[in-house]
């Protein structure tokens, strides 16, 4: 039977045009910029300066604190400076500039393609590779992963969920891993179980990819523990609360972490990086990303190093065409438009979408009609409308009762708004604001 | 029929007697004894209740001047010196005296000085802006010119000057609250010392960046090269990040320091036109 969320969502085109395209490798380019600051929590403190000479896979960048991970280089060659440069978030941040040459990997990566499916250690040890490995939540909101893993005292995971749904629209990076690597990324959720020492893992997929879904249910037999569930297609599925709701019904309660309710969710990406950190000892230096667009010529999935620049893989796509308005990272609900094509592929970026000028458009905004559709698509339940005033007018006590917090910036009501009124641009620096006032009270 | 409009009449003025009975020692046992001088305070006051002095308005600030006892940390800036001694003189306390002071928003980049490289089409605010992206032109300490500074001045002191780029703050109309101060999240709005006449030397540039880099962002950005550290002889300008700053109270306003600025990142405003290099003085009027 199909499952979904019960509260809000909307259901956006799909338009995922690259769905039937294989993963291919994108050539090297000839220098990467590796931003040290690719997760949630403290950046990474650069070990290279420049001169120095890298190989694929070696640490770069350490992490500095437990809510921080290692950066490792994914080329070799020489470090040309660590310096400033802008990465998707707008702003010049610290990174290491790498000139190319050659590709030579260090020798603990173990490079053959065959599947290793036995592992013999435990779980503390997983943790700890993990960890080695740089390895974050790929799905977008780059999380460490080793992190999770670790429930804080007095809670335990019962049910470890795996997010297949990719329910972005254009998206479709995790929809192809799941196609071509299906056995590397069941042995990575086994991996993960053990490191969590559960029993249950279910995979959620949205049931617009029933390939995905035949192909995993077929496998996950020779799998103990490990289930497949169908979901019915809604916007936002693969948002981690409404993800644990589909799957298990249960609420993660306002201000919780998933843990409360028994849940760990992890994305089919990050399992398969579990995969590749365990079992062949590579660090996480390279991902899966869409290049999409209606206008693009050949919309793709590559293989991608961190750090490659995004006008690279533009090329590859085919060029940027000539009506472009906005070029995203990530996708059109909660991707963020790059100012420029310099901004490198960093370890959350999960696609590249090119938008033409007439689609990108944003109208003027007119007043609101009190239609209260906004608070019906809300998936979280609050009401956008309002946070959208009292953010403008900066009644932050309010908003923070009226638990603007709670928001996870899902572009649900702003998408639906009759009006074109920028609700969430108001909720986002709202949240922002409240956010420090809470942070400040702490202190 | 008389007789109702009698009876009527006569249980409403039992009721408003007696009522006024009770009101009387009610007020009589809760009287709230109140200093008269918070009221006279407050009379001489702007009423502008701006909040530039720290309190919630104009009669927390009267209230806090006569709890106080003393001057010392409280200060009017939209009143100035001349309001400080009528309060002093109310409560028989020693004035404080303040030079009074203006904001001025350090940053010049104009259209013509700092070329737009993308376009933001998000809700214009410039704290919103500021959170998504570094802002329009390459500069990111640059003015994002959306006029979270004009919807915050209570005094109609800032001139959007839209297409510009860059708001005007009129110095005629400033009152140096700082709302503008707090508005910015660019941080680019600063309190200086107000001279005669309106006139300043002032470095119009936040950005911190290299040399290089700041100079292909905006082409009268301040590259931190210290010719002009080298030229002052009262100390007033600092070096620290790339950036040059002329500290208000140090300068003399001797003007020597804007003609060795290879970028024209330093502005001299209101000053009677040089009379050696003319045109270039005009240039930069213009350019303000």
């Amino acid at each position: 039977m199909l499952k979904t969320f019960k509260l809000g969502g909307v259901h956006p085109p799909e338009n995922k045009l690259s769905a039937d395209k294989e993963i291919q490798v994108l050539p090297l380019p000839k220098s990467v910029f590796i931003p040290v600051a690719q997760h949630i929590g403290a950046p990474a403190t650069p070990t290279v300066k420049r001169g120095d000479e890298v190989k694929v896979g070696q640490v770069i960048a350490k992490s500095s604190s437990f809510v921080s991970t290692n950066i490792h280089s994914s080329v070799s060659g020489k470090v040309k400076k660590v310096d400033f440069s802008e990465d998707s978030s707008g702003y010049p941040k610290q990174g290491v500039f790498i000139d190319v040459a050659g590709d030579e990997w260090i020798d603990e990566i173990d490079r053959s393609e065959e599947l290793a499916r036995e592992f013999d250690i435990d779980g503390a040890e997983i943790i700890k590779k993990i960890q080695e490995a740089g390895i974050v939540g790929l799905g977008g909101a780059t999380f460490p992963t080793h992190v999770k893993l670790v429930p804080p005292k007095g809670m335990k995971a019962e049910v470890l969920l795996i997010n297949g749904v990719e329910c972005e629209p254009y998206l479709t990076s995790d929809h192809r891993l799941m196609l071509e690597k299906a056995d590397e990324i069941l042995v990575g959720i086994q991996l993960l179980m053990k490191a969590l020492n559960v029993e249950k893992a279910v995979i959620g997929i949205e049931n617009n990819k029933p390939n995905a879904i035949q192909l995993l249910s077929e496998k996950t037999k020779n799998y103990k523990g490990i289930l497949v569930q169908p979901l019915k297609v809604k916007y936002p599925q693969g948002g981690e609360k409404q993800l644990i709701k589909a799957v298990t019904g249960k609420e993660v309660p306002s201000g919780g972490l998933p843990i409360a309710v028994g849940a760990v969710v992890s994305n089919v990406g990050t399992a398969f990086a579990v995969y590749e950190a365990v079992q062949k000892n590579k660090p996480l230096f390279e991902r899966v990303v869409t290049i999409t667009g209606k206008g693009v010529s050949q919309p793709s999935n590559f293989k991608v190093r961190i750090g490659t620049s995004t006008s690279e893989l533009v090329e590859s796509a085919g060029g940027l065409p000539e009506s472009t308005g906005k070029v995203i990272s990530g996708g059109p609900m909660m991707g963020r438009a790059i100012a420029s094509l310099e901004v490198p592929v960093t370890k959350g970026t999960s696609g590249i979408l090119i938008m033409k000028e007439e689609e990108s458009k944003r109208k003027d905004y007119i007043a609101c009609i009190r239609c209260s559709r906004c608070v019906s698509v809300c998936p979280m339940g609050l009401e956008p409308y309002l946070l959208m005033t009292l953010s403008q007018k900066q009644i932050f006590d309010r908003a923070e009762n009226d638990r603007v917090m709670d928001c996870i910036e899902c572009g649900s009501c702003s998408y639906t708004c009759p009006s074109d009124r920028p609700l969430l641009d108001y909720i986002r620096f709202g949240k922002g604001k409240v956010g420090q006032i809470i942070r400040s009270k702490k202190k | 029929m008389s007789i109702t409009v009698i009876y009527t009449i006569a249980t409403l003025s039992v009721i408003g007697t007696s009522a006024a009975v009770i009101l009387f020692f009610v007020a009589q046992k809760f009287k709230v004894n109140e200093d008269p001088r918070i009221d006279q305070v407050e009379e001489v006051l702007p009423s502008a209740n701006c909040g530039g002095c720290g309190f919630a308005g104009c009669r927390a600030f009267a209230e806090a001047c006569v709890k106080n006892g003393e001057l010392a940390d409280l200060y009017c800036p939209v009143g100035g010196n001349e309001t400080m001694n009528t309060v002093a003189s109310i409560l028989g306390l020693e004035a404080v005296k303040k030079d009074p002071r203006v904001a001025f928003i350090r940053c010049n980049g104009t259209c013509d000085h700092r070329p737009k490289t993308s376009h933001f089409d998000g809700a214009t605010t410039c704290a919103i802006a500021s959170s998504v992206y570094s802002g329009e032109s390459d500069c990111q300490y640059g003015c994002l010119g959306y006029g979270d500074c004009y919807d915050a001045c209570d005094f109609d002191a800032i001139d959007l000057r839209e297409g510009m780029g860059v708001p005007l703050i009129l110095d005629d109309k400033c009152v140096a609250c700082g709302a503008c101060v707090d508005a910015c999240p660019k941080d680019l709005i600063e309190l200086r010392k107000k001279f005669p006449k309106d006139r300043k030397v002032v470095v119009a540039c936040r950005n911190e960046d290299k040399g290089g880099v700041a100079r292909k962002a905006c082409s009268t950005a301040c590259i931190g090269c210290g010719k002009c550290q080298k030229e002052c002889k009262f100390d007033a300008i600092t070096i620290e990040n790339n950036l040059a700053y002329i500290d208000s109270d140090k300068c003399k306003l001797c003007r020597k320091c804007p003609p060795v600025c290879p970028t024209n990142a330093i502005l001299e405003l209101n000053f009677p036109p040089r009379k050696i290099k003319k045109e270039e003085k005009e240039e930069c009027n213009t350019a303000k």
